[in-house]
């Protein structure tokens, strides 16, 4: 999954077995822990995650959620594995994703959003400032024509950015979103110490 | 006797005149290719066919095949630098494959499946280039065109059209269209040309026809371009 | 922009048309003229060019868009471009030109409102010995400072035709420092032709063979060698193709004056004070393969010597040195046609000149074939710089032996060298062959020298540890240029502005350096804000790779000359300027929030990064 060879296999303490299987950690040992998130998505990754149906079964029992959509836990502590879905398109998604940075021992863009923008990344031919004008100040905007501002709200960025462009990303898996099976093939590697590797039909940029 | 070269160890017959590209494609051996296409005059652009002969690195679809070259191209420093190719591909021009048309049908992307290609690496252009919807029938997206001149070719050979061409340079190269509006709907270009059907990406696209086949049934779904160029994969 | 009638653009289009064959190969030679009446391309001008000339509009369009000094919207009527050579930058090019900006009230880049001015960057103009330079309408401007450019502000505010300024604004000065055989001795011209024709075309070829004489332009090729293959090829096809005129296929000896490597300038005082000598190197080229028609494509950038150069061709023409029964040879015929070039460092690679010269974007061949084989109009042609043919001339009238008696063994006679930078006399510098570059520099005066950069951005760059080193094509083969670095210089700006070079004037042919260059700005641009990191630095050596070994031509596989040789050469320049040694996002986070900011009008700490 990773295009340069020289990053070693994922420290996590499992012994490597066939491919698509995972195995139980023997006895008490610690389960790995993994955090999710959607910064610039649609969230549509984290459902084909679910997508691996009653293989979750089998994942739960090797694996703990930190923060994601699923847990609600609101910041990260330290992780083994942060997935992380969509781009980044605003300056919340930077907090965010740093956050993941600091505290995930490994990091890994998930969808196409997060690999190269995405679909929200077709707003990169429009000029921001015309973008706010048209939506805010002319027709049918705000009362009083006036472009939010609260503090609340977070500062888009000028274009749509992927997350490698903003911190250090370890693994790609690519797809809009990547089937239940991409996703499981490619954990069960990760999982088993193996470098992730897609067969031909999983690896898809649509 | 016929003469050969050989390529990656293989002994691969060509006839006088051809390229390496002519011979490995007769002989069923995959390079990498875009902006080549077996029906037009070699064209070298694209520079993901570079090969290895005698030492030297050389675009397969342009160098003639002389008896005895030693060629190599599968290798693994040769599609390392194919992959750094395509990714620059994807860079430079706005190939958000979930929003087009050609995905799964499109050459650009399967090469850069064939080559695993997880992400583009490099830090995105993302360039303001127009789209042109002007025509009735065809649509051209120029944030999808990979200047392989694919289009100018058919249109002046096969159609005798001049439709195509490019104009500015460097990076800041644009697919041009033969009307003084700069609309593609002011050109005389049909729907049935030959420059219409060649485009390996996204950029000319026949308009309503866009899903007819649904995603995950289109060719590079399940088979190779290497498969699907050399004949290969059927079962 | 300005509105044109159809009708005022075929005013203007007719007398320019009938200047020029409806030879599709005068295409870009017409834009220029146009460019020049109406200071851009008016879109119109375009259908009826593209009429005239019966070729495709978007042909047209092509090659409008293509050269730099081409430009299909509406630039000043005073159109000042500054040569953004790192020669002139050190001298003080950027600051100079933002004052004169700010006289103009005109943005860098920009058309001021009026229409009356525009101020840009373009690259080297060969005046580095008299920098900082620019051209106003093509006519070039020497040695600015502000008092220049005060003066030269308010002749634009007055609308003083260029025509009518000071010509003191327009010196263009040889400065040849050091002569040899080539600037030092007297030519009579006509010398060379008779000599050639007293011993003949055979035997002179044989001459320039013996002289071991290899090619000025920096590749070295073997110029005997070459003229053999355009000679063999003619034999070859010789009754079995369709001859022209004469009973023999026609072939072509093309001078390549697109002398556009950054700091090399030995071609403009060549062609200035020694243009008898080129043509006459070429007119021994053409009876030696047997050519009747000859081309010298010059950079348009030294478009202010075409007037002269054609008063020298025609001065050849009346003394019977060309044009018919040249020297009374009923036998000989050849005439010599000025091409000019309009703004691409890429038509310096000869069969990118071809193309240009057949009037098309300049844009480098397949090869094979070969030019010598397949050139102009796919015919055999020679190609050779104009430091070649001058070297021709003087071996054809004194003989291979004398030629190759100086210099080295690989490397005979001398070499033309452009010398500038940080030295006290900069200027042309004509040496034998396998001078050492202390030699050189003790010669121009240089201050505290620290580097050298040989050859332009695509030679190779050489630190003061290497002073030892010769100037030959079996040490440091040039195309002549020489720039001086003191050590107070920082070699990074220097690797910077020429990434930025290549950047501007790939041809946009081939994936690697289209995209390549254009990476390597990108992250010398990173690294000059700050933001540079390690796996920068990685990353550049790996796209220095991909640019060699994957491009098309010479101009993408040296490209990344500069950067590789800095990083190998004086790494510390990089080191002092990364800003982590692990990773830095790819953009100004804080920056890209700016317009964000702007409209809403936040400036609260979520309102920054």
């Amino acid at each position: 999954m990773s295009e340069q060879s020289d990053r070693g296999p994922l420290p996590i303490p499992l012994p490597p077995v066939g491919e698509g299987e995972v195995v139980s950690p023997a006895g008490d040992a610690k389960k790995i822990r993994i955090a999710t998130c959607s910064l610039a998505g649609c969230f549509g990754c984290h459902m084909s995650l679910l997508d691996i149906d009653e293989r979750l079964f089998g994942l739960i029992k090797l694996v703990e959620f930190d923060r994601t959509p699923l847990t609600d836990i609101k910041h990260c502590g330290p992780c083994d594995v942060g997935i992380v879905e969509g781009g980044v398109c605003n300056a919340e998604n930077v907090h965010v994703l740093k956050e993941f940075r600091n505290t995930c021992k490994v990091l890994v863009a998930i969808g196409a959003c997060a690999i190269n923008g995405g679909v929200p990344a077709m707003r990169n031919n429009i000029d921001l400032w015309e973008c706010f004008q048209e939506v805010y100040q002319y027709e049918g905007g705000l009362d009083g024509g006036q472009v939010p501002n609260d503090p609340e709200l977070p500062l888009p960025f000028d274009k749509v950015h992927p997350i490698y462009e903003v911190v250090r990303v370890d693994y790609f898996l690519p797809g809009c979103p990547p089937s239940g099976d991409a996703i499981w093939k490619f954990l069960t590697d990760l999982l088993n110490g193996r470098e992730p590797k897609l067969d031909y039909e999983m690896l898809h940029f649509d | 006797m016929s003469k050969t070269i050989t390529i990656d160890g293989l002994t691969v017959p060509f006839r006088e005149g051809q390229t390496i590209m002519d011979a490995a494609l007769s002989a069923g051996v995959y390079i990498p290719h875009l902006c080549h296409n077996p029906e037009f005059k070699p064209h070298g652009s694209c520079k993901l066919c570079t090969v290895n002969v005698n030492g030297r690195n050389v675009a397969s679809c342009t160098l003639p095949a002389v008896e005895g070259q030693q060629v190599l191209s599968d290798i693994a420093e040769l599609n390392a630098e194919r992959l750094a190719l395509t990714q620059m591909l994807f860079v430079e021009g706005n190939h958000l494959c979930p929003a087009c048309e050609k995905s799964g049908n499109c050459q650009l992307q399967a090469v850069a499946y064939y080559l695993g290609m997880m992400s583009p690496h490099y830090n995105h252009f993302y360039p303001q280039r127009e789209a042109d919807a002007s025509h009735p029938d065809v649509m051209l997206d120029r944030n999808r065109c990979i200047y392989c001149e694919l289009c100018v070719r058919a249109s002046r050979e096969v159609d005798g059209k001049n439709v195509f061409g490019l104009s500015g340079r460097g990076i800041k190269t644009i697919l041009a269209v033969n009307s003084a509006s700069g609309l593609l709907g002011d050109t005389d270009l049909a729907v049935t040309d030959k420059a219409v059907q060649v485009c390996p990406t996204g950029a000319i696209l026949v308009k309503r026809r866009g899903f007819t086949v649904p995603i995950g049934q289109r060719v590079f779904d399940h088979l190779t371009i290497k498969d699907l160029q050399t004949g290969g994969g059927h079962e | 922009m300005q509105q044109f009638e159809f009708s005022d653009i075929s005013r203007m289009l007719t007398p320019i048309f009938a200047r020029h064959d409806v030879d599709a190969s005068r295409l870009l030679q017409v834009l220029l003229e146009v460019q020049d009446a109406c200071h851009f391309i008016p879109s119109e001008a375009i259908d009826q060019i593209a009429a005239h000339f019966d070729v495709p509009r978007v042909n047209v369009e092509g090659v409008a868009g293509f050269y730099s000094f081409l430009s299909t919207r509406p630039v000043g009527e005073y159109r000042i471009l500054f040569s953004d050579n790192i020669t002139d930058q050190m001298l003080g090019k950027d600051e100079l030109m933002l004052y004169l900006c700010n006289k103009l009230w005109v943005e860098p880049g920009k058309v001021s409102e009026d229409g009356l001015v525009s101020v840009a960057s373009t690259s080297c103009t060969g005046l580095c010995d008299q920098g900082p330079a620019a051209l106003v309408n093509g006519w070039p401007l020497t040695n600015l400072d502000r008092n220049r450019l005060d003066l030269i502000a308010e002749l634009i505010r007055s609308r003083k035709p260029v025509a009518d300024w000071p010509p003191m604004l327009f010196e263009v000065a040889d400065n040849i420092r050091r002569s040899d055989v080539l600037l030092g001795q007297p030519f009579e011209p006509g010398a060379a032709m008779r000599a050639t024709l007293a011993r003949g075309a055979k035997e002179t070829l044989a001459e320039v063979d013996k002289s071991n004489l290899r090619g000025r332009g920096g590749a070295g090729f073997k110029t005997a060698s070459k003229w053999s293959f355009c000679h063999a090829a003619i034999v070859e096809e010789e009754g079995s193709m369709i001859c022209d005129v004469g009973g023999h296929p026609e072939r072509y000896i093309v001078c390549n004056a697109d002398e556009g490597e950054p700091g090399t300038f030995k071609d403009r005082v060549l062609l200035n004070s020694y243009a008898d000598l080129v043509f006459e190197g070429m007119t021994v080229g053409a009876r030696v393969v047997g050519a009747s028609k000859g081309f010298l494509y010059l950079r348009g950038e030294y478009r202010y010597l075409l007037k002269q150069l054609e008063s020298v061709l025609q001065k050849r023409r009346e003394a019977g040195l060309l044009g018919d029964a040249i020297l009374g040879r009923a036998d000989f015929s050849f005439d010599i046609e000025i091409h000019l070039g309009a703004g691409a460092y890429i038509c310096g690679e000869e069969s990118a000149l071809i193309e240009s010269l057949e009037g098309r974007r300049g844009r480098p061949r397949n090869r094979p074939p070969f030019p010598v084989t397949h050139g102009y109009k796919g015919r055999p042609t020679v190609v050779d710089n104009v430091e070649t043919f001058a070297c021709v001339a003087k071996i054809a009238e004194r003989g291979g032996a004398w030629f190759a008696a100086m210099g080295t063994a690989q490397s005979t006679g001398t070499k033309l060298l452009s010398i500038s930078g940080d030295c006290a006399t900069p200027g042309i510098y004509e040496y034998p062959f396998g001078v050492t570059v202390r030699q050189i520099l003790a010669d121009c005066g240089a201050r505290e020298p620290y580097a050298v950069q040989v050859s332009g951005p695509s030679g190779t760059l050489i630190s003061w540890k290497e002073f030892d080193r010769r100037i030959a094509f079996e040490d440091l083969p040039t195309a002549g240029a020489f720039m001086v670095f003191q050590r107070k210089r920082d070699m990074f700006q220097t690797a910077r502005n020429f990434v930025h070079f290549f950047a501007h004037e790939s041809c946009g042919f081939c994936t690697p350096c289209r995209v390549g260059t254009e990476l390597q700005k990108k992250i010398m641009d990173k690294i000059a804000s700050g933001h540079g990191t390690a796996s920068d630095l990685e990353e550049m050596k790996s796209l220095g790779h991909i640019l060699k070994t994957m491009s098309h031509c010479g101009l993408g596989s040296s490209a990344a000359n500069p950067v590789l040789d800095t990083l190998e050469k004086f790494p510390d320049v990089y080191v002092r300027k990364l800003k982590a040694l692990a990773f830095e996002p790819a953009f100004d986070l804080d920056g890209a929030l700016e317009t964000a900011r702007k409209m809403t009008g936040r400036d609260d700490d979520w309102a920054h990064l």
